[in-house]
């Protein structure tokens, strides 16, 4: 039988540093999937939008929202 | 009912921190015991006063303002004490007999030393970052505050904690790890503290009206987080009596080193990076009037600064006991963070294209863009330092401490004052700031002395390793550590002089924005008067 620290460091050098590595590049695809420029657009606007007071229940209807017509 | 529960709590912490401070160890415990009975005893008297009287309507409809204003007056006092006591022990290294003997094992250098740079990450950094958070979380939420009066309880209690810390440092209290030098009793203050603060953040993001968390959020998120988790790591000590304020580290030797410097690198990387990232992704939008550059841009760059900077630490201990890999890895991450940190830069610098004209008349906007000039300086000067065979000649050298200065005064200091120079107007109501041309005195004076500082360490950082590692034709070495010491002298005086710039540049920031909130015109295109509280 291994001592903790070795199993733990086995782990870690090779199903550990595969885990980050996919959920690092699954997280770069992900942002630079197709159709998300509308959507980031949209976000990057965010601070422009209420500066002065909280939205309402009613603004939130009324937004725009125009990544729906996006895509197809 | 709520009153009668806290009147109870506040009491009891009163008396305990009275028993405790009868029965303390040593001075700064006491000192620290006498701080929590006052601070328990104030709170009480506050809450009583207003235990029972009709409660005000909450105004759901406004934003809470109240705790970004305090802590905004916080940033600007506090970062002038840092700056005093840095300007001072820079002259105490040039000058020793300001080490005056009156005030020995108070006020020498050893002492003032943690409480500078504690003044200057955790009391201005921190209220900065305070401000920031409150600020930007409401507006990118489209909410109201989450929790009530818990933004003044994290405000308060986070100033109580500096109190504790900085008294603790003159009077000696100190765990001896370098960022972290407060002892158990402020550790676990800070903690709840910390705690409420993490509550209120993700409170008001779920209370959200935006459908997307924008991404300063991610930021300064990861920051509170990530805070959280290396504080609590890096402190895991105990107390040697519960009257006491000596603690003994559960960690010992090079287990103690590595974490340390896992928890100091990425105070750098979380604290003093991603918290103020956070501030940069929203206000160079808002000031510049444009979106940021590339969003996409921004979302890969937390990412892979979240992946990549909590491995940096171990290139703090070079040649020392840790073991090669680990020194390698550290290496390795470090130069990897290159890449973020310049692709954020840029995402910064271009959010201004087709707006470059704006930097012509808008001291503001210039200020933070050369804070993000100095953050792509410092994060390529600083992979560079964590290079092995750099590091030999770098480390233990004066060199380091310019490299942290032009982060610190170049990138910190800039965007917090360009933050402040937004947020004063906005959060008084006033139409603009009082004087733009004591912007400009501030946004030269700053900058002129970051040039002094960086420029004179970078000058005897490397003469002083040189000289180290200089060996005759024997074989011996050549210099003694107090030839160094001497030949420093004229670099220390140019980097004292520095720091008066700076300071000077901060003191008129200040008078600016006083006379912004007591003379400047009030905004005239809201329809609403300023919230009430």
């Amino acid at each position: 039988m291994e001592d903790t620290y070795t199993i733990l460091q086995v782990i870690a050098r090779s199903w550990g540093a595969m885990f980050m590595l996919l959920a690092f590049l699954g997280v770069i695809l992900f942002t630079l999937r197709p159709g998300s420029r509308a959507v980031h657009r949209d976000i990057a606007d965010i601070p422009f939008r209420h500066d002065d007071r909280p939205a309402r229940d009613t603004d939130t209807q009324a937004r725009p929202q125009p990544f729906k017509e996006a895509r197809q | 009912m709520l009153d009668y529960v806290k009147l109870l709590i506040l009491g009891l912490v009163a008396v305990c921190a009275a028993i405790a401070a009868n029965y303390a160890r040593d001075v700064a415990y006491l000192v620290h015991a006498l701080l929590i009975m006052s601070a328990a005893a104030i709170t009480f008297i506050y809450v009583l006063r207003n235990t029972g009287e009709a409660k005000r309507p909450v105004p759901v409809d406004e934003y809470m303002d109240g705790p970004v204003r305090a802590a905004a007056i916080a940033t600007v006092f506090w970062g002038v004490v840092g700056f005093l006591a840095g300007t001072f022990i820079a002259f105490q290294l040039a000058y020793p007999v300001l080490n005056f003997h009156w005030a020995d094992g108070y006020l020498n250098f050893g002492r003032l030393r943690p409480l500078h740079t504690s003044a200057v990450i955790f009391a201005f950094g921190g209220n900065a970052l305070l401000a920031a958070s409150f600020y930007i979380v409401q507006r990118t939420s489209a909410a109201r505050m989450w929790g009530g009066g818990l933004a003044w309880f994290v405000f308060w209690g986070y100033q109580l904690f500096i109190l504790m810390a900085a008294t603790g440092y003159l009077l000696g209290s100190t765990q001896g790890q370098e960022y972290a030098e407060p002892e158990w009793l402020t550790d676990l203050w800070l903690t709840i503290v910390w705690v409420a603060f993490l509550a209120l953040y993700m409170g008001t993001l779920m209370k959200r009206k935006e459908p997307h968390i924008y991404v300063a959020n991610w930021f300064l998120l990861s920051f509170i987080v990530t805070v959280a988790m290396l504080h609590v790591v890096n402190n895991l000590q105990i107390p040697v009596s519960f009257f006491g304020s000596r603690s003994v580290t559960v960690m010992s030797g090079v287990q103690n080193a590595m974490t340390q410097w896992w928890y100091g690198h990425n105070a750098v990387g979380f604290f003093l990076t991603a918290g103020f990232l956070g501030m940069m992704y929203y206000f160079i939008p808002k000031q510049a009037e444009r979106p940021v550059y590339s969003y996409k841009l921004s979302i890969i760059h937390f990412w892979a600064l979240i992946f990549l900077y909590i491995w940096a630490g171990p290139h703090h201990l070079h040649y020392t006991a840790l073991p090669d890999w680990a020194s390698t890895l550290g290496m390795v991450f470090s130069i990897v963070l290159w890449m973020p940190s310049w692709g954020g830069m840029i995402n910064g610098l271009m959010t201004l294209s087709g707006a470059w004209d704006k930097l012509r008349t808008d001291p503001v906007l210039r200020m933070m863009v050369t804070s993000v000039a100095f953050y792509g300086m410092s994060t390529f000067e600083g992979p560079m330092m964590s290079i092995r065979a750099v590091n030999s000649l770098s480390h233990y050298t004066d060199w380091t401490i310019g490299h942290v200065h032009s982060g610190a005064l170049g990138w910190n200091g800039m965007i917090t004052f360009g933050m402040l120079y937004y947020l004063f107007p906005k959060l008084w109501n006033k139409q603009r700031l009082y004087s733009l041309r004591a912007v400009s005195w501030h946004y030269w004076l700053a900058t002129i002395g970051i040039v002094l500082y960086a420029a004179s360490m970078w000058v005897t950082g490397i003469m002083e390793g040189l000289m180290w590692r200089e060996v005759d034709a024997q074989g011996f070495l050549v210099n003694s550590f107090a030839d160094t010491v001497a030949a420093k002298f004229p670099m220390y005086v140019v980097r004292g002089l520095g720091g008066v710039l700076y300071l000077t540049g901060a003191l008129i920031m200040a008078w600016n924005l006083y006379m912004t909130v007591r003379k400047s015109a009030v905004r005239r295109d809201v329809a609403a008067a300023a919230p009430a509280e």
